[in-house]
């Protein structure tokens, strides 16, 4: 603030020139009031901040069109390429109980549609939402936790992992996203 | 065992040798003697000099030699990874030496702060050494004159995490480069940077690729006269492979060589360009290799080492795998991936080629360093470089017009029949050409090959080259696959596992006179470190489960060693600290293509996890820790 000496001197110069805008605060705005704050960021899941159902997701996660046209585009799209048949490669492994962004099937839809920022690319307006989904399915299934019903019981390719039929259910666990420093 | 020698170091005899070569390397090596070490039995070739007739100490060995101006004389720094030009990474430091290597302490140690594969260099030019980490690529400066190596300074070139994404085989770096006061590097989203080596100051940083579609940086640049030689990673992404020219004063790009596409992307000039053979002969076969446009996506990448020979002012590297690596999408011999080229370091013109693995089935990127050195062949004397191949052949070849020599097969192979020393020409095996719907079996070597990217190292006192190499094999099956930038574009299922010896990797002694291996030293897992070699005739090297060993450089006799804290895929250096000792220094830290598996922490359950390793190196979680450290050892005061 203006100490007492210079204040007159100021006021004739803020009067003249405006300059003082600047220098006016509002001091009685409220901090916006909001519950909760997400524990880790990118709206990773766990327990602790449930993730909102989507209504759609259901469906996919336990019919057997679904989940093996994700098969199928999982390859088409190349997420093989780096995350090989769910056991992982530049990207985390897909077939095992840690999920840096979250694995219920929202998130796993999330993270192919925004992107991670390791190195995830960003599948948004360049797979159809339907796919996406469908894919996200079979992401499920890969750690067994899609419906055991609805999974395909062989591939057509080399034998890779286990039958998706085999694989155990992996329940859900969330990590910190994974810094390198 | 009947006469291994002869059979096994002959070249391109089709099938006899295959038999040969079997019976080699499964049957005709002794297993492991006590300390460690497997001796070959020789039987002397009536032709050649006598294997191992290595001159006593303190003379060169006769037959060959390092060309001195590729090689200058030791100052007891390390200012380059490859130590030198010709690529010896070997150290005129006797200090340490075979009688004295067992006694060997640690002297200090310092954190890396970072958790996936060390494949730096340690740099050591004055009282500073310099490495740089894997993403974020930080250059750390230790400082050797504090107690203990303090930090001196550290620098963060702020790489973007995007690009860890297109990074095929873990982000890693393999190392800074000191020339003229600064220090320049690469980063994984393709930048170079030059950073002065006293302060740490950022001088300049360029943009030399986009990561955007699939190209990164890994390899140490390579610093020639004014320029600063740099080139891409990227093949398993589509990039289109390139070697650049950066102006040492302010990073702009005085030249880049492509290796594919036509020939004034490429810099061949006719008037200049002469290659020993007809089929590098004609008009941008880089665009007609391929099928139509194919070359934009094309790969043949430049990821290796180079080398440089002053007298001749040549410098030499390889290219890469072609893209993708499913070969049926790709008809042709996709020049100028997968070979070697000779240029001109002030305009970057081409002056030959010879093409490694025409047409590639495997992913066998041929990258892999080019040694200088001056030979006396069948009489004559010649100047050739000799490069173990990730194909399984040690080659031979003239550094003056690009002829083949010699392509002898260092380790067990199916995928091949030979090279044919008239056409220059690699034999693809019938029986093993991949087909869509099909899985072949056993390949060998498998895609990381008999020999990745660890760089081998030549003794100028034994006359011996110590190759880190291993036998595996795998299945693979080739797949549709579509391009789409900064996704991987591969097109292949593949699981590795071991091949037929009882060991996977090994380090060798290759006599490159005789022509044959004369030792080794079993490892269980592949071997993804460096070598070093002294006068002190200590080679040394690291193991992915940690063990950084001294070996004898006439036996093989393991001499020292000494658990790190996680496995090694770095390269040894050795250097004269500022106190006058001797010292060795080495990066810890699992990681890269083979350690994916435990720093990544991939699931092995599948098996074709880090594109085949998953089916074979699982076992290694429980032998290494994760982490990065410098290690560095001396004699005890
Ligand atoms: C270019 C390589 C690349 C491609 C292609 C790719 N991913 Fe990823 N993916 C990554 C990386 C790297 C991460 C880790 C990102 C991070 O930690 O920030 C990741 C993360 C993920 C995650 C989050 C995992 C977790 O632990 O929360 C999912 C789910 C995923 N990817 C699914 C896919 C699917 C499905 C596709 C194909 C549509 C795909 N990815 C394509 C590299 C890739």
């Amino acid at each position: 603030m203006c100490s007492r000496y210079l204040a007159s001197l100021l006021l004739i110069g803020c009067s003249v020139l405006a300059g003082c805008e600047r220098e006016q605060r509002a001091f009685h705005d409220q901090a916006p009031a909001i519950q909760s704050v997400s524990p880790t960021s990118f709206r990773a899941g766990g327990k602790s901040q449930p993730v909102a159902k989507d209504p759609e997701a259901d469906k996919y996660e336990r019919n057997a069109f679904h989940i093996s046209e994700g098969k199928r585009y999982y390859e088409w799209y190349n997420c093989y390429s780096c995350h090989a048949a769910g056991g992982g490669d530049i990207g985390p492994p897909l077939m095992d109980d840690r999920w840096r962004y979250g694995g219920e099937i929202e998130q796993i839809y999330s993270s192919i549609v925004e992107g991670r920022p390791n190195g995830m690319p960003s599948f948004a307006g360049r797979i159809p939402d339907q796919q996406v989904w469908q894919i996200a399915a079979y992401v499920r299934a890969m750690a067994g936790n899609a419906a055991k019903t609805a999974v395909p019981a062989r591939g057509d390719e080399m034998k890779n992992t286990k039958p998706l039929t085999q694989i155990p259910h992996t329940p859900v666990r969330t990590e910190r996203p994974k810094t390198q420093r | 065992m009947n006469d291994p020698a002869s059979a096994c170091t002959r070249v391109a005899r089709p099938i006899s040798w295959m038999i040969a070569l079997a019976s080699c390397t499964v049957v005709g090596c002794h297993p492991s003697e006590p300390n460690g070490a497997t001796q070959l039995n020789t039987v002397a070739n009536p032709t050649r000099p006598a294997p191992g007739s290595a001159p006593p100490p303190g003379e060169g060995p006769a037959n060959i030699s390092v060309p001195d101006s590729a090689s200058p004389p030791e100052d007891g720094q390390w200012t380059m990874p490859s130590r030198d030009y010709a690529n010896t990474r070997f150290s005129g430091l006797d200090e340490i030496n075979t009688a004295n290597v067992g006694k060997l302490q640690l002297a200090f140690t310092f954190a890396t702060g970072t958790l996936l594969g060390q494949e730096s260099a340690v740099l050591a030019v004055g009282d500073t050494l310099y490495f740089v980490t894997p993403y974020p690529n930080i250059l750390y400066a230790v400082d050797l004159n504090a107690p203990g190596g303090g930090l001196k300074w550290k620098f963060d070139p702020k790489a973007d995490a995007a690009s860890q994404g297109v990074a095929c085989c873990q982000p890693v770096s393999r190392g800074p480069v000191y020339s003229n006061g600064r220090i320049f590097y690469n980063t994984t989203d393709a930048h170079t940077v030059a950073v002065d080596a006293a302060t740490g100051q950022l001088q300049w940083k360029t943009r030399v690729g986009d990561f955007n579609y699939g190209e990164t940086f890994t390899m140490a640049p390579l610093v020639v006269k004014d320029k600063v030689l740099v080139g891409n990673s990227g093949a398993e992404f589509g990039a289109r492979g390139w070697l650049a020219a950066l102006n040492a004063s302010d990073g702009s790009i005085a030249w880049r060589a492509y290796s594919t596409g036509p020939d004034r992307d490429v810099l061949i000039d006719p008037s200049e360009f002469k290659p020993f053979y007809p089929q590098y002969r004609g008009t941008d076969l880089g665009v007609s290799q391929f099928p139509p446009d194919h070359w934009k996506i094309g790969g043949g990448t430049v990821w290796g080492w180079i080398s440089y020979d002053p007298d001749l002012d040549l410098i030499y590297y390889g290219t890469s795998n072609p893209s993708p690596w499913n070969h049926e999408v790709r008809p042709g011999d996709n020049l100028w991936t997968n070979g070697m080229f000779a240029r001109d370091p002030d305009d970057g013109h081409a002056r030959w080629f010879y093409q490694i693995s025409p047409h590639d089935l495997w992913d066998h990127s041929a990258v892999n360093e080019n040694l200088i050195l001056d030979m006396n062949w069948e009489g004559k004397p010649r100047k050739v470089v000799v490069r173990p191949d990730r194909n399984g052949y040690m080659y031979v070849i003239d550094r003056v017009n690009g002829e083949l020599l010699a392509a002898d097969p260092f380790t067990y192979i199916t995928a091949s029949k030979g090279v044919d020393l008239k056409t220059g020409r690699l034999i693809h095996n019938p029986d093993k050409i991949p087909s869509q719907g099909k899985v072949v079996r056993e390949v060998c070597p498998n895609s990381p090959g008999a020999k990745d990217w660890t760089p081998s190292s030549f003794s100028k006192r034994t006359g011996l080259m110590y190759v880190p190499h291993n036998e595996m094999c795998m299945d693979w099956e080739i797949k549709p696959v579509s391009y789409i930038a900064g996704t991987g574009y591969l097109g292949v299922n593949a699981r590795f596992y071991p091949g037929p010896g009882d060991h996977i990797g090994e380090l060798m002694a290759w006599d490159p006179v005789a022509r044959r291996k004369l030792w080794s030293v079993p490892e269980r897992w592949p071997v993804w470190s460096g070598t070093a070699v002294t006068a002190g005739d200590v080679v040394f090297y690291g193991n992915l489960e940690g063990w950084f060993k001294a070996v004898h450089a006439r036996t093989g006799e393991v001499l020292w060693q000494f658990k790190t804290a996680s496995g090694i895929i770095g390269q040894p250096t050795t250097f004269r600290g500022p106190d006058g000792r001797q010292y060795v220094a080495i990066l810890s830290g699992i990681g890269g293509w083979a350690g994916a598996i435990v720093s990544s922490e991939l699931d092995e359950r599948d098996p074709t996890a880090a594109k085949g390793f998953g089916n074979m190196v699982g076992e290694l979680k429980k032998q290494s820790g994760i982490g990065g450290m410098l290690y560095v050892f001396a004699l005890p005061r």
